[in-house]
């Protein structure tokens, strides 16, 4: 069953990716994600895989490469952060329009400006709507489970999306940590070989990416949307199938001691495992306190968000993001408009934490909690609130 | 001894009868562009994949449900055909390697317009040909944005007048130099880079086919001539294309293995340029001096692509590599 490895967060991102029989990855350097691109580099140079690294000049050029790969039928894989990711920004939702099974690992990073090359989510935010399926991973061992399986889910023939896989930036990708890694005849037994719909290839000539007009667009669109939301049952039919074979659990919304907790808090990506234990501390004074993890960002996982916070009086939402002179974080409204038709919904909180960097330490995590508790008037709370951020 | 150098026969009745790119797309009447893409594809052949940028020949040709093209055809943005090219390249090259395709030889194409390469597309188009790519991507100049309504780029020619450098009162239309494409990407060192018109189709069928046959990367900057653009009457494209060449303001010739051939279409002496902006309404306002000015260019420009023949051609390559 694996074996047992230790190493950094973002090498073991470029093994598992090396494991799933990529024909060709387009990268450009961008820290905190560079080490994926070499490593990955590395085991092309020393034969260990058997595809086209292609060094591109920009993360424009990634992404209308691995484009242009996957339409030609190859398994084709990138990975970017922040200035990156804003780069691609113009092409994302084409790829998922030609319904192109790319599979993307983002180094989560602090978008400009001022420059800064820590850790948030302001980096992914603003793809949102790119029609892509977006998760978040917590630790190491589900950034590498998720690179695998990510490629399982864009090719399912009911799918046919790209992924992206969020891993956070330093705080993840350079943490050397302890893991099981899937061996290559376990991943062969995982993974199919991907059979694409249609190629670029002169024995059946097809037209891709052509011009539509008000005719066809919102045709267009809606079978996007349509077939994001039925991802959904792709996900969770290909996260047992991986419990099966490799016995870890993956649901788009991951609670923790959240069953009979009267005060919840909502939080994605590596920030979790510290929330976690601020929850045993709380626990430990008698505070009913719990954790629920947003695994899955898109298609959203109305359903098992509902179930997970409907039993809870306050629920505070953290968000790595903000939407300047908007409702407060992107998870935040999120979280409200899923809930607004529900009859039994605890009070919301939004804190916006963690930017750029900004260390969040278990007290700070007890600190949210002990504020919103005191918090005695019962009211909906229409705001949000910087955590931790001098006036 | 005389030795003849690139012997080639060709005859009309030699060329590609296969329409690769068919009759019911949507361009202009008397366009000289898209009878350059119908001559490319006749001598590329059908093993050949096609990566076209955002621009006229992109929205007259696939129009959905609807297309024009019988070859496999990729359109993602603007800015990035080359790129997206290069991806099709690696992603075909693994493929055939990994014996998951079946192995035959495909060549790639990049296409765009002037805007699609030499403005918005540039770096990727550099970026494409300098890691050396086996495909080759075909830069149909129309001299500025047709597409959008004819606005100025950075090939639109001095003195043009365009919807974004207009001729008024106290402007002569476009105030730059036309950037010289061809010889930017000879400056990368690839293998072969070419001009071409299709108001000389065997010329340019030949280029298109000797880019085909080399490994690696090639480029071919085509005069397409726009009679909407350039304010000429639909009928006259071919001849405006013939005078471009004839007048010396559109050279045709190729640097293979960084060698210069001018074409044997060049005439022994170029024709005054005003005959060429006669039936062009673009050049309509230009005085007298205007005109002597830009004469004056294209006799420079054109000495010194000569000078260039006469140093850098392949029966003087052995005493450049001595003299190395």
């Amino acid at each position: 069953m694996g074996k047992r490895v230790g190493m950094e967060v973002a090498i073991a991102v470029a093994e598992a990716v090396g494991l799933c029989d990529i024909d060709m990855a387009a990268v450009y350097p961008i820290t905190p994600q560079s080490h994926i691109a070499e490593h990955l580099s590395d085991l092309v140079a020393n034969g260990e895989i058997d595809a086209e690294f292609v060094t591109v000049e920009s993360e424009h050029s990634a992404m209308s490469a691995v484009i242009g790969a996957s339409g030609a039928g190859a398994r084709a894989f990138t990975a970017t952060s922040s200035q990156g990711l804003m780069l691609m920004h113009e092409l994302l939702p084409i790829a998922s329009a030609m319904r192109l099974p790319i599979c993307m690992a983002i180094a989560n990073r602090a978008i400009s400006g001022p420059l800064n090359i820590l850790n948030d989510h302001t980096d992914i935010m603003p793809q949102r709507d790119s029609g892509w399926i977006s998760m978040f991973v917590e630790n190491g061992q589900e950034a590498i489970d998720m690179s695998i399986i990510a490629f399982k889910i864009a090719e399912h023939k009911d799918v046919m999306l790209p992924v992206n896989v969020n891993i956070d930036g330093f705080q993840l990708t350079h943490m050397v940590e302890p893991f099981e890694m899937p061996t290559q005849e376990e991943v062969n037994q995982f993974l199919p070989p991907f059979v694409p719909h249609a190629t670029l290839h002169p024995a059946k000539p097809v037209t891709m990416g052509a011009f539509a007009m008000s005719d066809y667009f919102a045709e267009i669109m809606k079978a996007k949307d349509e077939a994001l939301k039925n991802s959904k049952k792709v996900i969770l039919e290909v996260w047992s199938e991986w419990a099966k074979l490799f016995g870890r659990s993956y649901k788009p919304v991951e609670t923790y001691k959240s069953e009979d907790a009267e005060i919840l808090m909502l939080t994605m990506g590596s920030m979790g495992e510290t929330a976690q234990m601020a929850i045993d501390e709380l626990r430990d004074k008698g505070i009913k306190a719990g954790l629920v993890k947003l695994r899955l960002w898109r298609p959203f996982p109305f359903e098992e968000l509902k179930a997970a916070v409907k039993n809870a009086k306050k629920l505070i939402v953290t968000d790595r993001a903000i939407s300047f002179g908007g409702p407060g974080g992107p998870v935040f409204s999120e979280i409200k408009s899923a809930l607004y038709a529900e009859n039994q919904r605890p009070l919301i909180y939004n804190y916006i934490y963690g930017l750029g960097g900004r260390d969040i330490p278990v007290p700070e995590f007890v600190g949210m909690f002990e504020k919103v508790l005191a918090d005695k008037t019962g009211q909906l709370v229409d705001s949000y609130e910087f955590w931790g951020v001098r006036e | 001894m005389n030795i003849v150098e690139n012997f080639d026969l060709f005859a009309p009745k030699l060329i590609n009868k296969q329409e690769l790119l068919s009759s019911g797309h949507r361009a202009c009447s008397g366009c000289g562009e898209v009878l350059a893409v119908r001559l490319m594809c006749k001598a590329l052949g059908e093993n050949t994949v096609i990566a076209a940028a955002t621009g006229c020949m992109e929205i007259i040709s696939s129009m959905f449900p609807t297309t024009a093209w019988r070859v496999p055809w990729i359109h993602v943005a603007f800015e990035n055909t080359a790129a997206v090219a290069s991806g099709v390249e690696a992603g075909l090259k693994a493929l055939r390697k990994k014996g998951k395709i079946d192995d035959r030889y495909i060549k790639v194409v990049g296409m765009a317009g002037d805007g699609g390469t030499m403005d918005i597309g540039f770096q990727a188009l550099s970026g494409a040909m300098e890691r050396g790519h086996d495909m080759i991507f075909v830069c149909f100049d129309n001299e500025a944005y047709m597409n959008t309504g004819i606005q100025r780029s950075s090939g639109t020619p001095m003195g043009a007048s365009t919807t974004t450098a207009p001729a008024g009162k106290v402007s002569s239309g476009q105030k730059t130099w036309k950037k010289n494409m061809a010889e930017i990407m000879a400056a990368h060192g690839i293998p072969y880079v070419a001009t071409a018109c299709p108001s000389y189709p065997l010329d340019f069928i030949r280029k298109i086919e000797k880019a085909k046959s080399i490994k690696g990367p090639s480029y071919i900057h085509c005069f397409s001539m726009c009679p909407t653009g350039w304010r000429s009457p639909s009928n006259t494209a071919i001849s405006v294309g013939r005078l471009a060449v004839e007048t010396g303001v559109f050279p045709l010739f190729e640097v293979e293995h960084g060698l210069y051939r001018v074409s044997p279409d060049m005439p022994k002496k170029l024709r005054p340029v005003k005959d060429y902006f006669k039936s062009q309404g673009r050049f309509r306002h230009l005085k007298e001096d205007e005109i002597d000015t830009i004469q004056d260019r294209i006799n420079l420009e054109y000495k010194k692509l000569l000078e260039k023949e006469k140093c850098l051609k392949t029966g003087n390559a052995q005493k450049i590599t001595e003299v190395g």
